[in-house]
């Protein structure tokens, strides 16, 4: 039996500070939910509240088919990683991992495997017998992981589990994470503020704003169809690129036209067959045409397709990254990234030739913001 | 264990910084001085003999050592009409004062734990009316207090003087342990409460091995109150019951005969070795404690 986890037009305040704003979450059994959020957007209010460790302003909870409101959360059969750790101070690594078994008397032997096979996975048998005070925060964080994962409960809830860990391990324990939820099975809910982390691993993303979830979906369907101009910022890294124009139809078929600045002709980024059908805005609609990185390249570096665009423009700034080099350049006003090979990198100051994948461009009303 | 000694941090060198130490330490000293003198005195004095007490000064030292006095304060000087010296007295201290601090500090601690990790409605107007607790003069609440252990029939007792110290060291030992548990972090409380466990299970395993300084400071603090303690004492209980204090003041100032500076110097002493003994026992362990990181998360 795995618990699912429902809320239902949950709300929460602060002393009039409105924190959480009316939220609902249909959370399947087994989901590995990721929340991301901008920082204070109200991420570990809601897992509080999941957890019981905060009341409720108003709206219902239900885990595993039972209304949670008002079950504490000893009751709830739930573990947590806190984002600040609060390892306890005079326990022992050991002790700290097996207290929640301890209190729920649970026999020494299967504590003590339970140690054994957890402290090997994260890595952490060197210092079982040490207090918290002597680790470095790196391992205070699997500590509290371990803490989390022995007990095995229905529901798992992680706030930012990895964000203290070096990039190898955080990859390792990322990957441990995942296989641990494919042999368990429970349901989790994790905050990251990492991208990869959330794309990785989620089932399903929530993204959440300011005390809303704009939108819940799978990892593809957030990043290939966000729902509004927010999630579309939110996720990926470098941000899509956000180019204000107007809607105009210079020969029937619809384009956005993009003022290019200095004087120069403004730019019609003309727009694919499925995007154009269901356009029925009027001539002049103000609109944001959304374009990720990757699909700005140097022109004639990919194969040829259908919907490309190319566009001359001056390098402005050249930031490599490794296995691709940023370009950043302007139209009018606006900034943009490319996503080049390194090898297609130029000299900033010098004009380069990018070409569009118009197919895979997202269009939105700069009004609303919404997704067109 | 030894990591966070203050031996290891860089400190700056250099003449300027060996005269300003050579100063600090001259300053130390005087202060030293200043608190000891007192202190010598009553010891020398109460190791002469009487005669020596009457032909010599004040500041000069004992010529033989004499424990006479000591065993006289002890065991035979005449406390009102009652000579048994001041042990049967010290006896009803140690009754008396051990109960109240180890009440008074459990409650606090239970107090300030509830009221600042298992917030309600409310909890920072108690504490402010808790606090107040701590300004009131102990000279008004003299009277209600009799009536009070009058009617618990536990007026003139021991048992009655512990509670007196019990509730009005309240206020003083919840404001202590409210101040530390203010600083312990929510987070962990709530690790507690998803680990399981209920209000006592935080309490007695997470929280209270946490507190061990505030408990140390507490201990202190209170036992320095109750051992000390006259007007309670004078008050609420007769002859028999008496703690120390108000036998020492009975011993030193009874109006017959010679007077014995030196049983009285050594009566003083033995009143007041135990909150010695207290500050030496939990102050060392008070730094013991910080040294091995107890309070740090
Ligand atoms: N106990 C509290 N009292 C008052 N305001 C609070 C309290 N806890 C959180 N808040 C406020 O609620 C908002 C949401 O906080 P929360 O900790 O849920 O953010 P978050 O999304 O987890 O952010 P981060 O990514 O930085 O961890 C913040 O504006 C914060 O200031
Ligand atoms: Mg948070």
């Amino acid at each position: 039996m795995v618990s699912g986890i429902k809320l239902e037009n949950v709300h929460k305040s602060f002393g009039g500070n409105e924190v959480i704003k009316g939220i609902d979450l249909e959370i399947e059994p087994g989901e590995f939910v990721v929340l991301v959020g901008p920082s204070g957007c109200g991420k570990s209010t809601l897992l509080n509240m999941i957890a019981g460790l905060e009341t409720l302003g108003s709206g219902h909870i239900h885990i595993g088919g039972n209304i949670v409101d008002d079950i504490p959360p000893r009751d709830r059969d739930i573990a947590m990683v806190f984002q600040s750790y609060a390892l306890y101070p005079t326990k022992t690594v050991r002790e700290n991992i097996t207290f929640g078994m301890q209190t729920r008397r649970i026999p020494k032997d299967l504590q003590k495997s339970a140690v054994e096979e957890f402290s090997t996975l994260l890595q952490i048998h060197a210092y079982l017998d040490r207090k918290p005070g002597q680790l470095s925060g790196g391992q205070r964080q699997r500590v509290a992981m371990g803490r989390a994962l022995v007990r095995k409960p229905e529901v798992f809830l992680f706030d930012e589990p990895l964000s203290n860990l070096d990039a190898k391990l955080r990859i390792e324990m990322r990957t441990e994470i995942k296989k641990l939820h494919q042999r368990l099975g429970k349901t989790i809910v994790y905050v990251t503020h990492d991208q990869i982390e959330a794309m990785t691993l989620a089932s399903r993303i929530a993204v959440m704003d300011n005390g809303h979830v704009r939108q819940f979906a799978d990892p593809t369907t957030i990043y290939e169809h966000p729902v509004d101009l927010f999630v579309a910022g939110f996720m990926g890294s470098p941000p899509m690129n956000m180019l204000p124009g107007c809607l105009r139809r210079p020969d029937g078929r619809p384009v956005v036209e993009a003022p290019a600045g200095g004087g120069a002709d403004a730019l019609h980024f003309p727009l694919p067959d499925r995007l154009a059908a269901r356009l029925d805005q009027p001539d002049g609609h103000q609109v944001v045409l959304g374009l990720r990185p990757e699909t700005i390249f140097r022109a004639g570096s990919e194969l040829p397709g259908e919907d490309r665009f190319t566009l001359n423009r001056p390098v402005s700034v050249v930031e490599p990254t490794g296995p691709d080099t940023m370009i950043v350049f302007e139209i009018g006003e606006t900034e943009l990234i490319a996503r080049v090979r390194p090898e297609d990198a130029a000299e900033p100051g010098t004009p380069f030739e990018f070409e569009v994948d118009m197919a895979k461009a997202k269009l939105f009303d700069a009004k609303t913001g919404l997704h067109l | 264990m030894k990591e966070r000694r203050i031996s290891g941090i860089v400190q700056r060198r250099g003449p300027r910084h060996v005269l300003m130490r050579g100063l600090l330490f001259a300053i130390l000293l005087l202060f030293c001085a200043y608190y000891l003198v007192p202190l010598v005195v009553m010891i020398s004095t109460s190791l002469k003999s009487l005669a020596e007490i009457r032909e010599g000064s004040l500041l000069s030292l004992p010529q033989t050592l004499d424990f006479s006095a000591w065993t006289k304060a002890w065991s035979a000087a005449c406390v009102g009409v009652r000579c048994d010296g001041l042990a049967p007295y010290v006896w009803n201290s140690v009754l008396m004062t051990v109960p109240a601090v180890a009440i008074s500090t459990f409650l606090g601690a239970l107090n300030g734990y509830a009221l600042t990790k298992w917030r309600f409605p409310g909890a920072d107007w108690i504490f402010a009316l808790v606090l107040f607790g701590a300004f009131i003069p102990f000279q008004v609440v003299l009277l209600p207090m009799a009536r009070t252990l009058g009617f618990l029939g536990l007026a003139g007792t021991v048992p009655g003087l512990i509670l007196v110290h019990s509730v009005y060291g309240l206020a003083f030992t919840t404001l202590f342990f409210r101040n530390f548990f203010i600083g312990v972090s929510n987070g962990i409380v709530q690790a507690a409460m998803v680990d399981g466990a209920g209000f006592f299970g935080i309490f007695f395993r997470v929280v209270l091995p946490m507190s061990i300084p505030a408990i140390v400071v507490t201990v202190i603090w209170q036992f320095t109150q109750i051992w000390n303690d006259f007007l309670f004492g004078v008050a609420f209980t007769i002859g028999d019951s008496n703690p120390v204090t108000v036998a020492l003041n009975n011993v030193v100032n009874t109006s017959t005969g010679v007077k014995q500076y030196n049983v009285d110097m050594a009566a003083a002493i033995i009143a007041g070795l135990p909150t010695l003994a207290v500050y030496v026992i939990a102050g060392a362990y008070f730094v013991r404690g910080l040294s091995a990181g107890a309070i740090k998360g």
